[in-house]
């Protein structure tokens, strides 16, 4: 049977503790999957000023989707996107929640505006001055599968180039042990409906039921799998940095996983 | 420009806001003229405003079964969901198509925020308190993660939290879906509720009225927060279907700024261009325009010059924010049921709460309620991050 989508991975994005960039990660998958040094995300996307200002997850989003539309060539100023992110920013969140409990009055309209779930893609459309469709979703624990499928659907279905990205930030506060979020992540990709310029496939089909994951034995790697939900991400993009072909199911919501067919040509 | 869309048929809608609960308190509410909005009563310090309060969340808990998702939220969704014979539709749709090719795609601003800020404000030792130690409340993706718990449902399921264009955005991601074959039906909708995180965040913005809004009004001074809850199921549409048609959509974004439109309404008009397209239609073709007029000074401005310069005066437009407030992340799905009920009742909703109409409105503007033929409408949405989406309905029967 056809897979229900396929697309072409043009781009890739990537930042985790130990891998700061998608050259850093290959480079590290390629000599034997130690983590290397952390780097802050480098957001170059943004404006100077915007960058000083830009909370974690902002910085963190901009920097893999930068990452991944360079590498593809597109021009961001026209490609849809989707922010995918379990969470948001919870450093934000914990601080709305702290001053809304002791001086409600005092809360920061800067804070405010940067707390909805859609900042990153906000920031990140200005930036790039992007006019086309831009989205920011969540699926909870299974955000990053939820978010692969939404983009690569309006892939499809729009038969334009999409740029997926996923981020988690570590939790905070009180939120922060309700979220489990123990550190930062971020993934993304440049999703085609055709195939010229990529070595890399994808075919996607929804899966009933939840697999679950197996352990990668790299210690590494399974701690930042095991950081937060975007995380999950980790598996694909090892399979992709390594070039290897393989099938996986990525979890996308309850009760239902994606199987993704990898196919990489050297 | 998209290829036009195959339209879907909307099954079932129903909605829940200050204007009552389900589809008849808000068609008599039109009808009359009546808004639902109240001096503001909500939170521990209450901020001097007029807001869209739904009554009753505080003493209707959700089922034993469903306890862990309890809260102001998920309540006001389940309450919703419960009119209209909604959640009879939604069963026979999951029965005929089995629950992993039924999605879930619900938008909101703010989901159980409201669980998450109680917390804080009576936390044990530095955490939670135990009844609010339940993760799936303290995520945005809590109020899609209860819909599909409630129905037992398995397909996609997904968030759209763009702020205000969130439940609106949920129909593309339906109709894209239906239309490559992944699925053969969706729950869209959303929902959100009153919490001091918007109170309070649109007051430090400076943005919120100390009296009731006026969308459009010369004299306008900022919106007025509502919370609602709506939801409709799509499913694609069959020859003789006597349902509502969903036949267009459209999104695009600002690139301007975080919490300003466009000054030129250029990510709505692209958003506007791209829903005709879609739809295959001119802008003669529409009937009526529902309005995301929430009455702050720059929304109203360039959402007023869009309108006048892209639609013939045949074209009724208004705002139903002053029946309702400013329902946020809910407002996209609230506006697209009164939009469903206007073309059903044939009623052009009064754009209430304006007395002096702003100079930029053209003839366009339904400053009083309406008796008019509505064959086909749209209803806009804009949100910060300069979000911005666009719905086409047609009545029953109409062809795209």
């Amino acid at each position: 049977m056809s897979a229900a989508l396929t697309v072409w991975v043009k781009g890739v994005g990537f930042w985790a503790p130990g891998a700061a960039s998608w050259q850093a990660f290959r480079d590290a998958v390629a000599t034997g999957g130690d983590a290397g040094d952390t780097a802050r995300p480098v957001a170059d996307v943004l404006p100077a000023n915007e960058r000083r200002r830009a909370p974690e997850s902002v910085l963190l989003a901009a920097a893999v989707a930068g990452q991944a539309v360079s590498m593809s060539g597109a021009d961001a100023a026209t490609l849809p996107c989707v922010f995918a992110s379990a969470h948001g920013d919870q450093a934000i969140t914990d601080y709305m929640c702290r001053t809304l409990a002791e001086t409600p009055t005092d809360l920061s309209p800067t804070k405010f505006h940067n707390s909805v779930h859609n900042a990153p893609a906000g920031y990140w459309t200005i930036a790039t001055h992007c006019h086309a469709s831009s989205s920011a979703v969540s699926g909870g624990e299974t955000s990053f599968g939820a978010g692969l499928l939404e983009a690569a659907t309006l892939a499809v279905a729009d038969e334009r180039d999409v740029l997926l990205a996923s981020y988690d930030i570590a939790g905070a506060g009180p939120l922060g042990e309700m979220t489990g979020g123990t550190g930062a992540f971020a993934a993304a990709l440049v999703l085609s409906p055709h195939a010229e310029g990529s070595t890399m496939r994808l075919d996607i089909s929804p899966a009933p039921g939840n697999s679950g994951h197996d352990a990668l034995g790299n210690a590494w790697l399974d701690d930042v799998t095991a950081s937060n939900p975007s995380a999950h991400a980790v598996p694909l993009m090892l399979a992709l940095a390594a070039g290897r072909s393989t099938a996986l199911r990525v979890a996308a919501a309850r009760g239902l996983d994606i199987h993704v067919d990898v196919e990489v040509t050297p | 420009m998209p290829h036009p869309m195959p339209p879907l048929a909307i099954s079932a809608y129903t909605a829940t806001s200050a204007l009552g609960r389900g589809l008849d308190a808000h068609a008599a509410a039109i009808a009359d003229s009546r808004s639902g909005l109240t001096a503001n009563d909500f939170s521990v310090a209450p901020l001097t405003c007029f807001i869209g309060r739904v009554a009753g969340l505080e003493h209707d808990a959700l089922p034993a079964e469903l306890a862990e998702w309890d809260c102001r939220n998920n309540r006001l969704a389940w309450l919703a969901l419960n009119q209209d014979g909604f959640v009879d539709a939604v069963k026979d749709a999951r029965e005929r198509y089995g629950a992993s090719r039924v999605a879930v795609l619900l938008g909101t601003s703010t989901a159980s925020v409201g669980a998450t800020e109680e917390g804080y404000r009576r936390l044990d030792h530095g955490r939670m308190p135990a009844d609010l130690h339940r993760p799936v409340l303290h995520t945005p993706h809590s109020l899609a993660g209860f819909v599909a718990a409630a129905f037992d449902l398995e397909g996609p399921c997904l968030t759209v939290a763009t702020a205000c264009s969130s439940s609106s955005k949920v129909f593309a991601n339906a109709e894209r879906m239906i239309r490559l074959g992944l699925i053969d039906a969706a729950i869209v909708g959303g929902t959100d509720t009153l919490c001091d995180s918007v109170l309070f965040g649109f007051n430090s913005l400076e943005l919120v009225s100390p009296g009731p809004c006026q969308p459009f009004d010369a004299n306008r001074n900022g919106i007025s927060i509502g919370e609602a809850a709506g939801f409709a199921l799509l499913e694609r549409a069959v020859e003789g279907t006597r349902d509502p048609l969903l036949i267009g959509y459209g999104e695009a974004s600002d690139a301007h700024h975080m919490s300003t439109p466009h000054p030129e309404g250029l990510g709505a008009e692209l958003a506007l261009r791209d829903t005709l397209a879609r739809a295959g239609i001119d802008a003669a073709d529409v009937d009526y325009i529902n309005l995301h007029g929430t009455a702050s000074q720059k929304n109203d401005e360039v959402e007023a010059a869009l309108v006048t310069r892209s639609f013939p005066a045949t074209t009724r437009a208004s705002s139903t924010k002053g029946f309702t407030g400013h329902t946020l992340g809910a407002a996209g799905i609230l506006e697209a049921v009164i939009t469903l009920l206007a073309m059903r009742d044939s009623c052009v909703p009064a754009n209430l709460g304006a007395t002096t109409p702003d100079p930029l409105c053209g003839p366009q503007m339904a400053w009083t309620v309406e008796t008019r033929d509505i064959r086909i409408a749209l209803s806009n949405s804009f949100g910060f991050g300069g979000n911005n989406a666009c719905l086409a309905f047609a009545r029953t029967g109409v062809a795209a």
